[in-house]
């Protein structure tokens, strides 16, 4: 009795796989907006000043954002960390762990690259692609001692992801002020990576990085979607015990999960380094590792749709000085957006409930977003 | 026995996203009497049970009590209507004695504070007293002052039924209760349901064993996708015809098989010794073997071990001492992924923690511990094609119900849960089949299914171990019958020599 039914429902249509998964992070981001442009008008002195406030202030976000000269590019130069950031955060997620150490895994990395940018000699191609891998390194290792402390010694990763970034904070603001201080400047820095190192810009701040940046993004999808691994990593973050039971190695997994991840915040690093800073600052924690976590959630983990997820965070971010200039609010108004885009996709049925949006059913696949507490 | 209904439902209706589970169920209990609820998994039984004891609110319908509406928006209102319900998992806490557990909720206090709320100490002793009088007055023998954790599971159920009783019910619906029983133990078990029923109790008895309603309940009545198909009287049903009502169609329940052929030892166990997750032996010393062409059912009263001797067989769980030799290996300290890629096949106890990823599609669950190899990947990439191809194949082949190859796992019924797990197991040559539970609260077509694909592994030749907590399941399949009790084995008997009676005292430790 053959009772698989042929092709009309085998094909799942473009409504079901694009625009249903999308419909929740969209809402997310316009409720967001809404949101905040009520606390902006009904913060202000009285509405009417209010809503002209939220007028110039969202034009200008949105200016700033986009339009203004090299507003685009600023964006996207944000976009880049945030994207592989955020892939680090992803890529744990899929095989159920939850890294919040992806900061403290991008200064490392950033770290690792400018001691590889100072003292490595190379020529010019080379040279940026081993500062790369040496980030990539630094970053790793940071990842890969939480990985085995899970693995090995079930200790979670969430409190140790976050020691790891003290320890990375700590370690940085020693050697920029010790071992490695250029005597040559009056700021407190490294010194700088070589020339050679160097990633080139195209236009203003504006480097090549993020072409790197979204080949590595496109590179996880595969890994993840296409090959044995991915499946592997993916069986292991759904059901670790019936991973055990198909034969994969739950511990092993757990420990590539974080050395992956920590690599390419590492690599965000390096790429920080390499296009935009020359050198390492205490001033380096920008603050990429945790947005990351933000977007990595409203892309849902998907590889591919942290590429536009960071895009909105990095447009927020550059938009907000401008929330500033324009109509004298404070910035802080871009976290609340942030923190209310999160909320948000954290608990869907609030968006499903606003705007009556069914309970998709039995087809989409996401990664788990955390299994709780010592899960 | 007298008509008069004590507990009524007038078109009860309950409605999920995309399902009716339940579809204008009427029902009538009489009172003092033993009404047996029929169905298959997913018929909607769980459901109305719910609505009846105040989980689910219906959609439409009524329920009446004595004669009486009542609306029940949670268990206190269906308590206090004196309907008291033992759930198939107990809600006991071990740590507490009897009188504790009975009393929790509806604690007695005493002392100067006894007025305020939260604050009176707690009178261990009335409550002591009453539990002695109830069950007296029931004949259900209980020590109040014994801890939970020291009793058997036939105690502990005594324990919940009295719960029900010390909060005043008169209508009992049990859930299962035989599921974690032995067959002396279920036996005990239907004597105090008629003693309480002689006492005025009504029953809602819950199951799917056709034999036990044909032994104990006094009316049945058969749920079917949602809807009450029928009542029947025990006098004029068999077990066949239970079945078809259930089902829908005719049910083949006797297993059809020839004599088994044994050929050469495939598994050899000598002195295995497991241990559970906190440390305790669980398997202690066991040898036996099974040979290519004959099925080795081991029966026991659940948690006897057996669970730990198959992960320890497929090397989910480390072996402390002993030695497994598979054919001509020794696979003792074999991965699980070794021990897949010598041929062994495993139908896991619990197929949703350890067999199925429920979030996958059935195509990949149906490659879920081949899909690194060809043809299903390219060296590290997967070939989807060709493991969509097979997800068509199998699901064809093994009728499994479901609307497409893409849907996920768990969305899927029970039984055809099951279907796929036995499809991937038995879609490549294996020579040993472990096999855990395997028609564990799945439809009676689905067992008929499974159960016929299981003999006709063996007769192409596959050892099957086969570890069953059915002892019916075990004598209708098994050639020999290995029985566990308390980690060991205590008898290996020849299937002309396992009776129902022999193998029941032999689970219960009690013959050796």
């Amino acid at each position: 009795m053959a009772s698989s039914t042929p092709n009309e429902v085998e094909s799942k249509s473009f409504r079901e796989r694009i625009l249903r998964p999308l419909a929740v992070p969209l809402l997310a981001v316009f409720t967001s907006l809404v949101i905040g442009a009520l606390i902006i008008v009904f913060t202000a002195e009285n509405p009417a000043i209010g809503l002209d406030k939220l007028g110039k202030g969202y034009w200008g976000m949105f200016e700033g954002a986009f339009l203004k000269r090299n507003g685009i590019l600023n964006t996207l130069v944000v976009t880049s960390p945030l994207i592989l950031t955020g892939l680090a955060v992803a890529i744990p997620f899929h095989a159920g762990l939850f890294n919040i150490g992806a900061e403290g895994q991008f200064i490392m990395g950033a770290f690792t690259a400018v001691l590889a940018g100072i003292y490595l000699d190379l020529p010019p191609v080379i040279h940026p692609i081993v500062v790369m891998l040496a980030g990539f390194a630094g970053g790793a290792l940071w990842g890969l001692i939480p990985g085995l402390l899970r693995a090995y010694l079930g200790a979670h990763e969430v409190i140790n992801t976050i020691m790891m970034n003290f320890i990375a904070f700590a370690l940085v603001s020693f050697a920029v002020r010790g071992p490695f201080l250029d005597p040559n400047t009056s700021s407190v820095q490294t010194y700088p990576i070589q020339k050679t190192a160097e990633l080139v810009r195209i236009s203003g701040r504006f480097h090549i990085g993020i072409f790197v940046t979204l080949l590595v993004a496109s590179v996880v999808y595969y890994f993840l979607y296409k090959t044995t691994w991915g499946f592997s990593l993916r069986t292991t973050g759904h059901n670790p015990n019936a991973a055990k039971y198909a034969g994969i190695r739950p511990r092993q997994q757990f420990v590539l999960s974080l050395v992956l991840a920590g690599g390419l915040a590492g690599l965000a690093g390096s790429l920080e380094v390499q296009g935009l800073t020359h050198v390492v600052t205490t001033g380096i924690r920008a603050g990429y590792g945790f947005d990351a976590i933000g977007v990595s959630l409203l892309a849902l983990n998907n590889p591919l749709a942290i590429i536009p997820a960071a895009f909105i965070f990095g447009a927020l971010n550059i938009g907000g000085d401008f929330l500033q200039i324009r109509a004298g609010l404070s910035v802080h108004i871009v976290s609340i957006l942030q923190a209310f885009i999160l909320l948000f996709v954290a608990a869907p049925s609030i968006v499903r409930y606003l705007y009556r949006l069914k309970v998709s059913g039995g087809v989409a696949e996401g990664a788990p977003v955390t299994r709780g507490w010592g899960g | 026995m007298s008509t008069t209904p004590v507990l009524e439902a007038r078109g009860l209706t309950k409605r999920f996203p995309g399902v009716i589970a339940n579809d204008s169920v009427d029902l009538t209990l009489n009172k003092g009497e033993i009404l047996a609820m029929l169905g298959e998994n997913g018929a909607g039984k769980t459901t109305l049970m719910n609505m009846l004891y105040g989980l689910y609110h219906p959609d439409e319908g009524e329920i009446l009590v004595n004669g009486k509406a009542v609306k029940m928006d949670s268990p206190n209102d269906a308590i206090a209507a004196g309907i008291g319900m033992v759930h198939q998992h107990f809600m006991l806490i071990p740590v507490m004695t009897v009188a504790e557990n009975i009393m929790l909720g509806v604690e007695e206090t005493r002392g100067v504070l006894a007025k305020l709320p939260m604050l009176g100490r707690l009178n261990r002793r009335a409550a002591a007293v009453r539990i002695k009088e109830l069950s007296k007055q029931y004949s259900l023998d209980l020590d109040p002052d014994d801890y939970i954790k020291d009793l058997p599971v036939g105690i502990q159920q005594r324990a919940e039924i009295i719960k029900a009783l010390y909060r005043n019910a008169d209508i009992l619906i049990l859930d299962e209760p035989t599921a974690v029983l032995t067959p002396q133990e279920a036996d005990e078990l239907f004597a105090i349901m008629h003693n309480l029923t002689k006492q005025g109790v009504s029953i809602i008895f819950i199951t799917h064993k056709l034999k036990e309603v044909l032994k104990v309940a006094d009316r049945i009545a058969v749920l079917r996708n949602g809807k009450m198909v029928g009542t029947a009287l025990p006098a004029d049903a068999t077990q066949a015809s239970l079945a078809e009502m259930m089902v829908g169609r005719e049910v083949i329940l006797q297993v059809d098989k020839s004599e088994a052929t044994p050929g050469d030892v495939v598994l050899d166990v000598k002195d295995l010794v497991v241990k559970t997750n906190r440390g305790q032996i669980a398997v202690e010393n066991v040898s036996f073997e099974v040979r290519a062409g004959e099925i080795l059912g081991i029966a026991g009263v659940q948690g006897n071990g057996q669970s730990e001797l198959a992960e320890g067989l497929t090397g989910l769980r480390p072996i402390e001492s002993g030695h497994i030799q598979l054919s001509d290996r020794d696979s003792t300290h074999f991965l699980p992924r070794q021990v897949t890629e010598m041929g062994v096949a495993h139908i896991p106890e619990d197929r949703e923690k350890h067999g199925l990823i429920m979030a996958y599609s059935i195509a990949d669950n149906l490659v879920l511990n081949r899909y690194y190899q060809p043809p299903f990947a390219k060296g590290p990439v997967l070939n989807q094609e060709v493991i969509d191809q097979n997800g068509r194949e199998l699901v064809a082949e093994y009728d499994v119900r479901t609307p497409s190859i893409y849907t996920t796992a768990g969305s899927l019924s029970g039984g055809n849960k099951q279907k796929v797990i036995v499809a991937r197991e038995f879609s490549r040559p294996v020579k040993l089949l472990i096999a855990n539970q395997p028609t564990r609260g799945v439809d009676v077509g689905s067992i008929e299914f499974i159960h016929n694909q299981i003999i006709s592994q063996r007769d192409s030749g596959v050892a099957v171990l086969l570890v069953s907590a059915e002892l019916d399941e075990i004598l209708s399949l098994a050639d020999r019958v290995a029985v566990m009790f308390d980690g060991r084995i205590v008898k290996t008997l020849p299937i002309a020599e396992a009776t129902r009676e022999r193998v029941g005292l032999l689970m219960a430790g009690s013959e050796t």
